[in-house]
């Protein structure tokens, strides 16, 4: 995948999609092949160590912590680019209390930056589902990732909140995140995406940019359906 | 002012002074440090059960490998009791180390059984072990502390010493929870999958917490058998586990001052129901369901919560939610 471009996956229902994700993010395991990461070879690596190098997701089925404040959850996303151990933190050592001050600071950045500073201190179980997904991808994105992977981040959103969605991630886009996108809502991919991959039962039946795709006759035949109108 | 005088810092700070103005009978600080001891067992285990999320029903074992090493090797008086202590946090952490690997891979009731079931090992090994633990009739003549020249030989001696410990876990404990390890911890008890999609090495901070807890036991444990200098292994049944784990429930999960307050209300309330003679355990099972039927979240959220909405009802304010 290049750097900075917004990659959209779709195809039907068991089409292979969110397999593709839990391969990459290292939650399966490949029985054949190799997952590339920045030429390193990733396949087999245990979630947490994927995620260490970069690589966030967004979950079809939101998963926040749900006890953890909003603010909280956003320093969770910390995680990554921070140190301090459990002596250090406990003890309250000086770089620690420094690291976490630096952790509180981001985090509130970044609540702000979606607009959900106002609700920092709520615990995360309390806000509506539009409100947990821009939770989940401010989360993410905490985590400075070169790679976003976002599971139907548009499922359960209403038409203004899906409209935020797609400029949010034009938006992230600008800033030279690469962002790979597996959504149903065909108007959102076909605004922000800038390739399209089509898998049905597992193959790659079509790649190329939307107009493109959206004339492709075997993906209108597996998956657009005779009636599109894009 | 008010704010003051209500940080749970200072009130415990002037509650272990102040106690001891009032209390003079010393079996009254033999029940005081015992209600230290079982904090430090309680809130250790509140670490791995209430923020992390991974039930113990094996805690007594540690509680126990504390307890004799200590025992052991002081009562044949080979080695300084100082030292013993040491070494029991070492036979403990490492222990909870080897067991933690392979079981910490289990969830919920399988992760129950399988620490039960290295809780009953140690049990047995504690009571068939006759050459070094004296078996089912227990170890005798331990000797008491010592700190620098100073015998701590009476109860009342020992309740400082305990209650500084208690005091120094429990702000260590809250200042954990409060990092960026504890802030993962708690992240993992609700949902490991997101936790590993953002980088926290789930299995590595599960051993981590499960040592930790097992170190609060041990240093409990050595304490325990220098206050009563004598142990026996039905201290240090499957029972008792249990009734760490009715401990941190009754006193509110993830609650450092739950842990306190539930560790004190049930080492207290069998004194107390003794009164009833064979009816003891009856009413104290009574009293466990009401508690739980009426302050799910424990002890200290519970009754924060009945006080918040009196107070809002008292002022005629909004009305509570």
């Amino acid at each position: 995948m290049p750097p900075g471009r917004v990659k959209a996956v779709i195809g039907p229902n068991g089409a292979g999609k969110t397999t593709l994700f839990n391969l990459v993010t290292g939650f399966l395991i490949p029985d054949a092949g190799r997952i590339l990461s920045l030429g390193a070879e990733i396949q087999g690596e245990p979630a947490h160590a994927t995620a260490a190098r970069g690589i966030a997701r967004t979950f079809q089925l939101v998963q926040l912590f749900d006890h953890l404040t909003v603010l909280e959850n956003v320093m969770v996303g910390r995680h990554r680019l921070t140190r301090a151990g459990m002596l250090a933190g406990a003890l309250r050592l000086p770089r620690a209390r420094r690291e976490d001050a630096a952790i509180r600071r981001d985090a509130w950045e970044a609540l702000e930056m979606v607009g959900l500073a106002v609700r920092a201190h709520q615990p995360a179980a309390a806000l509506p589902l539009g409100l947990k997904r821009l939770l989940e991808i401010a989360r993410a994105l905490a985590a400075q990732p070169i790679l976003l992977l976002l599971d139907e981040p548009a499922s359960g959103l209403d038409p203004v909140e899906t409209e935020r969605l797609g400029e949010m991630i034009l938006d992230l886009k600008a800033r030279g995140v690469t962002v790979l996108l597996v959504e149903h809502d065909m108007s959102l991919t076909m605004e922000v995406a800038d390739d399209i991959a089509v898998l049905n039962y597992g193959r790659l039946i079509a790649e190329g940019p939307p107009r493109a795709i959206q004339r492709h006759p075997e993906v209108i035949a597996a998956y657009l359906g005779t009636d599109w109108q894009g | 002012m008010t704010r003051l005088l209500l940080n749970p810092w200072l009130l415990f700070a002037a509650g272990v002074l102040l106690v001891p103005q009032a209390v003079t009978n010393q079996y009254y600080f033999t029940l005081l440090n015992i209600i230290g001891i079982h904090t430090i067992l309680v809130v250790g285990l509140n670490l791995l059960m209430g923020y992390a999320g991974q039930i113990s029903l094996g805690h007594a074992a540690f509680f126990g490998l504390g307890a004799y090493t200590s025992g052991i090797l002081t009562a044949a008086g080979v080695v300084n009791p100082w030292l013993a202590l040491l070494l029991g946090l070492v036979v403990s952490g490492s222990a909870a180390f080897l067991i933690g690997i392979p079981v910490l891979k289990l969830r919920g009731y399988y992760l129950a059984m399988a620490t039960l079931g290295f809780g009953v090992i140690i049990f047995i090994v504690l009571v068939q072990g006759h050459r070094f633990t004296g078996g089912p009739s227990g170890l005798h003549g331990i000797p008491s502390l010592s700190l620098g020249g100073f015998p701590l030989d009476t109860p009342f001696r020992l309740y400082f010493l305990v209650w500084t410990c208690v005091g120094l876990l429990l702000a260590f404990s809250a200042n954990l929870v409060d990092s960026r390890v504890g802030r993962a911890l708690r992240a993992l008890h609700d949902s490991e999958t997101a936790a590993q999609s953002l980088a926290v090495h789930t299995a590595r901070l599960k051993l981590q917490i499960f040592v930790l807890s097992a170190l609060y036991a041990s240093l409990a444990g050595s304490l325990y058998a220098h206050t009563l200098n004598f142990i026996a292994p039905s201290s240090f049944d499957i029972m008792f586990s249990i009734k760490l784990v009715t401990m941190v429930v009754v006193g509110g999960m993830a609650s450092i001052w739950g842990s306190l307050l539930g560790a004190a209300t049930l080492t207290v309330l069998p004194e107390f129901l003794a009164f009833f003679q064979e009816f003891e355990v009856v009413i104290y099972g009574a009293i466990l369901m009401v508690v739980m039927i009426f302050l799910p979240r424990g002890l200290v959220r519970g009754l924060m919560d009945l006080w918040e909405r009196r107070h809002r009802l008292t002022e005629g304010g909004t009305t509570p939610g």
